[in-house]
């Protein structure tokens, strides 16, 4: 089994997914996983696809999206991958504040130095007010409010605010 | 017209499976995209043995199967409207009605919205933010008397209630979905 990641970035406009998906499904290609947002109002689109189509073949079925220079395509083979067991809780962690240099970086490098693995994330930036949310999967063993307390001496320095609620998933 | 709430919410409070004339079986879990899930169920009459013996089984499945705290018929393969729900060992509910079975059940009125992540057997790999109500009212009929009660449910009752009736009208949690980054891969453990 070859899995095809095809991303495709650009302008903005509608019937890009309708384009791209129907090439695709055209050349048999089963699509397994994908997500899609706009980030500052760029298109930005990633699929991974299932087949034995040839790499080639893709991205020549794909090239009229690139036709008139306002998005780009790249296609290429990964490795299958299950997706890996968390060994401990989720957390979503939430910073927000006005925009300056270095939030990201010095936020996930907390979570980086206790083992978390950041399985989401999102960041955004509207007028002054910067955003990041992230879902966190924090190794067993790792205190909690200690990677909390830690985030929020980082956040005070930034003089942005930060938060790490556990995820609560009720089975009904 | 609807009873008087409060002694018919007694009524329900105090049912039990062993109220039934049957011993419940443990059924399999059908889990989506079987399209039994997807269908709207159709409307029982309570007293029927058939279904006196579903409320039966769809209480002792969801006794077996770990964190459950509720199944509808639909999860069983069964298109109909039965559901059992018992919150009462879950750290999220207030008041509650333990143990109860209920047929053709109805959503009288729902207020007080909120979001919360919410996971199904029926839907194995994924979970879903859902806004739900917090304060529900809900009639339905006793499996087997077919008495009409009324209950009058809130915070972690009122959800499961919710969910057990969309199960019961062929939706899932993701057809509640509450945005596009709304529904999770489940996190499995090792």
């Amino acid at each position: 089994m070859t899995v095809h990641a095809i991303t495709v970035l650009g302008h903005d406009r509608p019937g890009i997914i309708a384009e791209t998906t129907r090439a695709l499904a055209g050349l048999g290609l089963n699509i397994e996983d994908s997500t899609m947002t706009l980030l500052r109002g760029h298109f930005a689109m990633m699929l991974l696809c299932d087949g034995e189509t040839a790499q080639a073949d893709i991205a020549a079925a794909l090239a009229p999206l690139e036709a008139d220079g306002t998005l780009t395509v790249e296609v290429r083979a990964v490795p299958a991958e299950e997706s890996a067991p968390a060994a401990g809780p989720s957390y979503v962690l939430t910073v927000h504040g006005g925009d300056r240099p270095g939030i990201v970086s010095s936020v996930v490098s907390e979570v980086a130095a206790v083992g978390g693995n950041i399985t989401d994330l999102t960041t955004r930036l509207a007028g002054e007010l910067y955003l990041l949310v992230a879902e966190v999967d924090l190794p067993v063993g790792v205190d909690a409010d200690e990677v909390g307390a830690s985030l929020r001496r980082v956040a005070g320095e930034l003089g942005v605010e930060v938060s790490l609620r556990a995820v609560e998933s009720d089975e009904l | 017209m609807s009873p008087e709430p409060q002694p018919v919410d007694d009524l329900v409070g105090r049912w039990s499976e062993s109220d039934l004339p049957v011993e419940g079986r443990v059924l399999p879990v059908v889990t989506a995209p079987a399209s039994v899930l997807s269908t709207v169920g159709a409307r029982v009459d309570p007293a029927d043995p058939a279904i006196v013996q579903l409320a039966a089984d769809l209480v002792a499945t969801m006794r077996v199967s770990p964190g459950c705290v509720g199944l509808a018929a639909p999860q069983v393969g069964e298109s109909v409207q039965v559901f059992c729900v018992d919150v009462s060992a879950h750290p999220k509910t207030r008041s509650h009605h333990g143990t109860f079975v209920l047929c053709n059940a109805e959503v009288v009125s729902s207020s007080r919205n909120e979001k919360a992540r919410e996971g199904c057997m029926s839907v194995p790999d994924f979970t879903g933010d859902v806004k739900r109500a917090t304060r529900l009212t809900v009639t339905g009929q006793l499996p087997a008397t077919g008495e009409q009660v009324t209950i009058e449910a809130e915070a972690f009752e009122a959800r499961a209630l919710q969910h057990e009736i969309d199960h019961c009208q062929g939706l899932l949690f993701l057809d509640r979905a509450a945005g596009a980054h709304a529904i999770h891969p489940r996190k499995t453990y090792l």
